[in-house]
């Protein structure tokens, strides 16, 4: 069971919260001081990712993130949950395969990295099936390009700064898993 | 925290002065207040970040968004920052190669300058 569960409805206004509620955790659960920022945006990233996700495809139901304290490490999963099986439609799409600029400068970044999420087969596909349709957003030209390099970078920050990092599809999308180690009080 | 935006300008050049977190939900307001900005003829811009408590992917975009949008008509736009955790940000991305970074709007007016 996780330490500490949060669903919230998906729109932006709420990622902050995610993010203060993941960061108040992982201090209370022994992560370091220094690692509090990475925390914080890492799991602002992943957030940000699902509710843009479920914008798209189910605004209606709730992003879900998982807080749990074990074993030494603190773990946080941020799951799409929507009920429409949209994981392997969004991946027939192929709309919103990150960039090539993108992954060469998560690459520059991260020489060593083990953790890049482009290991398990194109994280960004599944997670982002519209591409430029972006609901609510007023249709300057460029937008729609500036909005396809966030999210390449999303992905690129969160292999940046989680300590481990593992993607995985579920029935209602997406899940990402990050940790960070703790030492428990 | 929220954000706060406001610009003046100084020696020619515009400089944005942005306080607090720019994150998805916030740096729609970035956006429109540089794509204003451009469209109103203002093409050397300073963004001035040293009192940005918060910066991630979305608010990246919206600077290189930005930067895309004033090298179209030969400008510039620098970043002040000194922060170390907002730095970092740019480094991991490898943005550090892509923006002028400075520690002061002073520095940065100056560099620009020197490059004309």
């Amino acid at each position: 069971m996780a330490t500490v569960e949060v669903s919230f409805t998906p729109l932006p206004a709420h990622v902050r919260t995610a993010r203060l509620v993941a960061t108040a955790v992982a201090r209370r659960s022994g992560v370091d001081e220094a690692l509090l920022d990475e925390v914080r945006l890492a799991v602002g990233e992943a957030c940000s990712r699902a509710v843009e996700a479920h914008r798209l495809r189910c605004p209606a139901e709730p992003v879900r993130i998982a807080l749990t304290d074990a074993a030494g490490r603190f773990e946080v999963e941020v799951t799409d949950t929507c009920s429409d099986g949209g994981g392997a439609g969004g991946r027939g799409g192929n709309g919103g395969q990150p960039d090539d600029t993108d992954g060469g400068t998560a690459a520059t970044g991260q020489p060593g990295d083990a953790a890049q999420p482009g290991d398990s087969a194109q994280p960004g596909d599944a997670a982002q099936p519209g591409d430029s349709a972006q609901p609510g957003d007023a249709a300057q030209p460029g937008d729609s390009a500036d909005l396809d390099l966030d999210r390449g970078l999303g992905l690129a920050v969160i292999a940046g700064l989680a300590d481990d990092v593992r993607i995985s599809e579920t029935p209602g999308g997406i899940s990402i898993t990050m940790s960070w180690p703790a030492h428990c009080a | 925290m929220d954000l706060k935006l406001d610009h003046h300008t100084k020696d020619g050049i515009e400089v944005v002065n942005v306080e607090g977190e720019i994150d998805v939900y916030t740096a729609p307001r970035l956006r429109e207040l540089l794509i204003e900005l451009v469209n109103n003829g203002y093409y050397q811009l300073v963004v001035n970040m040293e009192k940005v408590d918060f910066l991630d992917s979305t608010g990246l975009g919206v600077l290189v968004g930005g930067l895309k949008r004033v090298r179209a008509h030969d400008g510039s736009l620098d970043l002040v920052c000194t922060q170390e955790r907002i730095l970092k940000i740019f480094r991991i991305t490898g943005l550090t190669k892509v923006f002028g970074i400075h520690d002061t709007v002073d520095e940065a007016i100056a560099a620009r300058k020197a490059e004309k």
